[in-house]
């Protein structure tokens, strides 16, 4: 009965940790689709309500530390660094150029941007950008804490994404939907 | 009860015989094709012969042992047992512990001479020198030299001349994997950090196949690789192919195939030397249809495989790091053209 | 005051007093043990009763629990290894269930199951009436479940370690196991270390100072010896794994580099932590067990066992040898080979004491009264299969040799015949040999011979074919492997031994089962045996003994005279015993042993708080830390007399005033 009780309380204390630990090895159908991000903060009437869209990998630890591995072997510190930024914007900070939401973040991934931001498209399969773009998030913090990447092997500029304080994103342009 | 103890015991005499059935593969430490292995084998039928003999007369003792049957009722306890008999358990005890310590320090003196010729050729620069370095799932093979065009870098298939001591410079770029030809040598690991070194030689051609002996993942299970022994002047004309660029495409499909590679997903994880694809995330495909095996000795290099692997590497070998790709036909056809001339 | 009379012992008088008198006196007393050391009631006394016996019993069944989920991991890797490229696992759940199966046996079954036998048998043999420390036993047992539970929750709930059952770095660290798969594991491991830890104080504390006069260190049972060498040695080593695997949690949870080699750390390290506490762990298993060989093979063959000295000296040795022995598990690390060769040579030195012990028990079986009962079959089995463990023990323990056969299924093979043919056959046979002792029922015979022919037989097809499999080339820790290989034979034998041997492990669950109902009553001494828990009742009362005896050798009840002396003058209406010295065990005091309480609950609680919300956030440390604080200060300020809690009646009876040393009384 002791035991019984102890095993409520620590299923409890699970929770979420189904989905925390699932590795998806088969591509999943993408979570997201390109879209062109508004340019302009003119609208009639209001403007339209955002319909963010869930990255199922913001979920999953094996995602957000994939989307670790990926950055640094695809080249997205030669421009971004550690989330510094130096060629590129910074990534870990609050500021948004073209919206913090996943899909943006996708969009920014596969379409590029003006500036030096290259097209990924059709070289980086969507299941690894979507692992990508949970990684990027949770290099502001925006991932629940137990998710986020925890140190690398190699040599640390930084906090680890897991001891990062969550940054309330900003945009610094018009409003991305 | 003994005749069943004699039951059991002849059973594990047949599961004995069935060890000695199978001495042959190329997978098998106990079939040695260089002076290491050899070494190491000679060093275990040595302890294998003396240890069994030492098992069966200690069995032999204890059956013995068993054999007197005193009646039921008869229940006093023994506090002093005939002190004749105790004296002579006690020197039988006493002689039977000077044999084991005796034994062992054979073993102790036979093992370090074993060892001694591990390590001995360890310094040797006239052999080859090739740098092995350890991926999450797969082998990078790097040949070295001190002219530097000779230098390439292949992967999961190596080559070594019949006779020549070739040492392994040992590192690793993720997590611990470890290193094993059976056939040819021990295993030595590989560990990020730290640069482990171990020296092998073929003495026999032929095909020796090795596998990661330390777990390191999902995919430790088909972490394998090929040694391939060969004479000399076969060993200089395969090193001088891996030397040269790739081949260049020749036919519209190939050309075609060239395209899809560097237009899609492939370019961002394989180098192909000659092309614009230079990354080294994952194998060096210069010269991938050289290669007996794909995916780290996984599956024969024939056109079904590799589409097999290109389409869906995921059902082949689940986690590995290759992604899927849903070319369409005639894009595959022409990719597979494409690398089918990589030789 | 109670102080003065502890200190002065127990007076031995002439005067006579009739029989009558004596058993009425006699039975006065015994109602009034009963009363004292009763079993407190209800929910809450089961959660609060501290008697040694009743934790000793909760350990074994948890552990059997874990051992039986063990075995079940372990057929459902059989069942993925039976056939060449198998689907029945994916390599994720594979690689789990490799870890599971590792970590519950070594860390939830055989360590604490024979702490366990320790600490129910410690206390009746050396004649004391509890253990040392009764509530941190308790404490111990409930740190335990805890993290049996926290593993098991895990596991269930996709979150069980993947990352092998010692886990090295870097695929354990934060780079390469994300989630919490291995916190899991590394805060599982301070859950059972700290209840080894435990049991290791208490059996050092009750060995040393709570023996019977009379017991001698000389005149200690080899099962005492065993058990108090293997605590000596868990206090030594688990401190090891402590610092392994909390740098391992700290690495993963506030980005220290202890392994990170870019930062200054090593991989290595976590290497030589875990073995250094690894190696002597796997002694830790195995020496209890040897202390199980020694009682069952005096038993039956009715005769004192050959070379007693020799045997305790080869124990001793045995666990200093133990510490000296881990680097054989690195051996392809770039260790330099001159350094290697020195454990080569320890580790083919620790053969010697085990060779020691072989010959001296041969040499007791020799000629002596056989009586071939189940616990004999079983420590049988043991000799077959524990020498040709250690045989091969010997050829891993060659550096070169090592190369070829490390880390593939010759080692699964070695670790397996000596875990099981060292420790689980031994268990086995004390199950047989002191079930009647814990319950009061014989155990069937017959069922108990084919429980053990199922198992031996079942044990040798599953392990026997991995040592040719091992140098044939098939490594360990693979999820399949491919049919060109040629491994799909003797793994398909592998694969159906082990559902013999799984048959046989049935076999005892129900021999067990069925025997609690309708066993043949045991009586006190079913196997007219030699220590001192065959004296009391089966199963003993919760007091032990009503007087301690007074001990006249090694082997009491073979060497007791008609008119043995025993203990008089320890109080009736207070739990106490006697504290004698660690040598000769004078007596020198009499000591009030602590009663039941709610407290080692509450602290096991807080620990158990500290360490699993510790796997989310290091603030868990520090609340933990003042909720454990303040349930220990609670723990330790309260009344430790269970008698003087609120609303029992503590009216002091009158003590007896029968004169020591006279008559036996009926029942001891």
């Amino acid at each position: 009965m002791f035991s019984r009780l102890l095993l409520c309380a620590l299923l409890c204390l699970f929770v979420g940790s189904c989905k925390r630990e699932q590795r998806q090895f088969s591509q999943p159908p993408s979570a997201f689709k390109s879209y062109d991000v508004t340019m302009s903060d003119i609208h009639p009437g209001t403007p339209g309500t955002q319909q963010p869209t869930q990255n199922p990998s913001d979920q999953r630890a094996f995602d957000a530390n994939e989307g670790k591995r990926l950055f640094t072997q695809y080249n997205c510190s030669g421009c971004h660094f550690n989330g510094g930024g130096g060629i590129g914007p910074p990534l870990m900070d609050a500021i948004w150029i073209y919206g913090d939401q996943p899909e943006n973040i996708y969009s920014t991934i596969v379409e590029g941007r003006p500036n030096g931001m290259p097209s990924f498209r059709q070289k980086i399969p969507d299941s690894q950008v979507q692992q990508l773009v949970a990684y990027v998030r949770s290099m502001s913090g925006q991932l629940r804490k137990d998710v986020m990447p925890s140190r690398n092997d190699t040599m640390n500029a930084r906090r680890s994404e897991q001891r990062t304080e969550r940054k309330t994103p900003q945009q610094s342009t018009a409003p991305p939907y | 009860m003994i005749k069943l103890t004699t039951t059991s015991r002849r059973i594990l005499q047949c599961l004995l015989a069935l060890c000695f059935s199978s001495c042959s593969g190329i997978q098998n430490s106990i079939n040695p094709a260089g002076p290491q292995a050899d070494s190491l084998s000679r060093l275990w039928w040595l302890m294998f012969i003396v240890c069994s003999i030492v098992f069966v007369l200690v069995m032999v003792a204890l059956l013995l042992a068993l054999r007197k049957r005193t009646p039921h009722s008869d229940v006093t306890p023994v506090l002093e047992p005939p002190a004749d008999q105790e004296r002579r358990k006690r020197n039988v005890v006493i002689s039977a512990v000077t044999i084991t310590v005796i034994i062992l320090f054979v073993f102790l003196i036979a093992s370090f001479s074993a060892g001694r010729s591990m390590t001995a050729e360890l310094a040797n620069k006239n052999g080859l020198s090739i740098e092995l370095n350890g991926h999450q799932w797969w082998w990078e093979v790097k040949y070295q030299d001190v002219d530097a065009s000779n230098i390439f870098t292949t992967a999961n298939e190596i080559h070594i001349p019949v006779g020549v001591p070739v040492t392994f410079s040992l590192r690793a770029a993720d997590v611990i994997h470890s290193f094993w030809v059976p056939n040819l040598s021990g295993k030595k690991d590989l560990i990020p950090g730290k640069i482990n070194t171990i020296w092998l030689q073929a003495d026999k051609p032929g095909v020796y196949r090795g596998q990661c002996a330390e777990y390191c993942g999902l995919q430790h299970a088909k972490m394998a690789l090929w040694v391939v022994a060969e004479p000399q002047e076969q060993f200089n004309a395969w090193r001088q192919n891996q030397t040269q660029t790739s081949m260049p495409p020749l036919s519209d499909s190939q050309k075609r195939g060239q395209q899809v590679f560097l237009s899609s997903t492939c370019v961002m994880c394989h180098a192909v030397n000659g092309t614009p694809a230079g990354s080294n995330i994952g194998p060096n495909l210069t010269h991938v249809a050289s290669r007996n095996m794909i995916g780290a000795a996984t599956m024969t290099n024939t056109r079904e495989h590799l589409a097999q692997w290109i389409r869906d590497s995921q059902s082949v070998k689940p986690g590995n790091r290759m992604p899927q790709h849903n070319f369409n036909e005639a894009d595959l056809q022409s990719l597979l053209d494409y690398l089918q001339n990589l030789k | 005051m109670s102080d003065e009379r502890a200190k002065q012992p127990p007076e031995i008088s002439t005067s006579t007093i009739s029989d009558e008198e004596l058993a009425e006196v006699m039975e006065r007393e015994k109602g009034e043990l009963e009363r004292t050391w009763a079993r407190p009631r209800g929910l809450h006394g089961w959660l609060i009763d501290t008697d040694h016996k009743a934790i000793a019993l909760r350990y074994i069944v948890t552990a059997f629990v874990f051992f039986v989920l063990g075995g079940i991991e372990a057929a459902l890797m059989r069942i993925q290894l039976a056939r060449p490229e198998n689907h029945f696992l994916s390599p994720d759940k594979y690689n789990q269930i490799f870890t599971v199966h590792g970590t519950t046996m070594m860390f939830l079954f055989a360590v604490p199951i024979m702490t366990a036998f320790g600490i129910y048998f410690l206390p009746l043999m050396i004649g004391a009436r509890d253990v040392a420390f009764p509530r941190l036993n308790l404490y111990g047992y409930y740190v335990y479940l805890i993290g049996g539970i926290l593993l098991y929750a895990g596991f269930l709930l996709n979150t069980g370690p993947d990352a092998g059952w010692f886990a090295y770095v870097p695929l354990s660290g934060p780079a390469y196991s994300p989630g919490k798969r291995v916190d899991i594991w590394a805060q599982m491991i301070t859950f059972t270390e700290i209840s080894a830890l435990v049991g290791a104080v208490i059996v050092i504390g009750t060995t040393f100072k709570m023996r019977a006069p009379g017991m001698t260190l000389n005149r200690l049972p080899l099962f005492v010896w065993a058990q108090l060498v293997t605590a000596f040695m868990v206090i030594f080593a688990m401190p090891a794994v402590m610092l392994a695997s909390s740098f391992l949690a700290s690495d993963r949870l506030i980005d220290t580099h202890f392994f990170n080699p870019a930062e200054g750390g090593d991989a290595i390290l976590y290497q030589h932590l875990f073995w250094f506490f690894g190696h002597p762990e796997v002694y830790i298993i195995f020496i209890p067990a040897l202390g199980f060989i020694s009682p069952i093979i005096i038993t039956f063959t009715r005769r004192k066992i050959f070379g007693h000295l020799a045997l305790v000296l080869s124990l001793i040795s045995t666990g200093f040898i133990g510490f000296g022995l881990w680097v054989h598990h690195m051996f392809a690390t770039p260790i330099p080979q001159m350094g290697q060769s020195f454990f080569t040579g320890a580790s083919m030195m620790i053969a010697i004491p085990s060779g020691v012990q072989i010959f001296c028990w041969i040499a007791t079986l020799w000629g002596g009264k056989l009586n071939f009962k189940t616990p004999l079959l079983f420590v049988l089995g043991f000799f077959a299969i524990f020498i040709l463990g250690g045989l091969t023990g010997v050829m891993l323990a060659s550096v070169p040799l090592d190369l070829q056969i490390h880390d593939t299924f010759f080692v699964v093979a070695h670790l397996h015949y000596v875990l099981i043919g060292g420790s689980v056959f031994p268990l086995f046979g004390a199950f047989y040999y002191w079930f009647p002792k814990w319950t009061g029922r014989m155990l069937s015979e017959w069922a108990g011979r084919l429980n053990f022919w199922l198992m031996f037989i079942g044990f040798n097809l599953v392990f026997f074919p991995m040592h040719q499999l091992g140098l044939h080339g098939m490594p360990r820790r693979v999820y399949t492997y491919l049919p060109e290989t040629g491994w799909g034979m003797l793994n398909l034998i592998a694969s159906i031994g082990a559902f013999i041997l799984a048959a046989g492990v049935l076999v005892f669950i129900v021999n067990a089962v069925w025997a609690l109902r309708v066993g043949a009553v045991a009586g006190d001494d079913p196997w007219a045996a030699e220590s001192l828990e065959w004296a009391v009742s089966s199963p003993p009362p919760h007091y032990n003994f009503h007087n301690i005896p007074v001990v006249h050798g090694r082997y009491p009840l073979w060497q007791a005279p008609e008119d043995a002396p025993v203990v008089r003058g320890l109080s009736t209406t207070k739990r106490e015993t006697l504290v004698t010295s660690v040598l000769d065990a004078q007596p020198e005091l009499r000591f009030e042993i602590p009663g039941p309480s709610i407290w080692p609950l509450m602290v096991a609680l807080a620990t158990g708080v500290t360490f699993i919300v510790g796997i989310f956030t290091p603030w868990a440390f520090l609340v933990g830390a003042i909720l454990a604080g303040g349930a220990l200060t609670a723990w330790f300020f309260g009344d430790p007399n269970y008698e003087n809690r609120p609303g029992h009646d503590t009216e002091e009876k009158s003590e007896t005033v029968v004169p020591p040393g006279e008559l036996q009384p009926k029942e001891v």
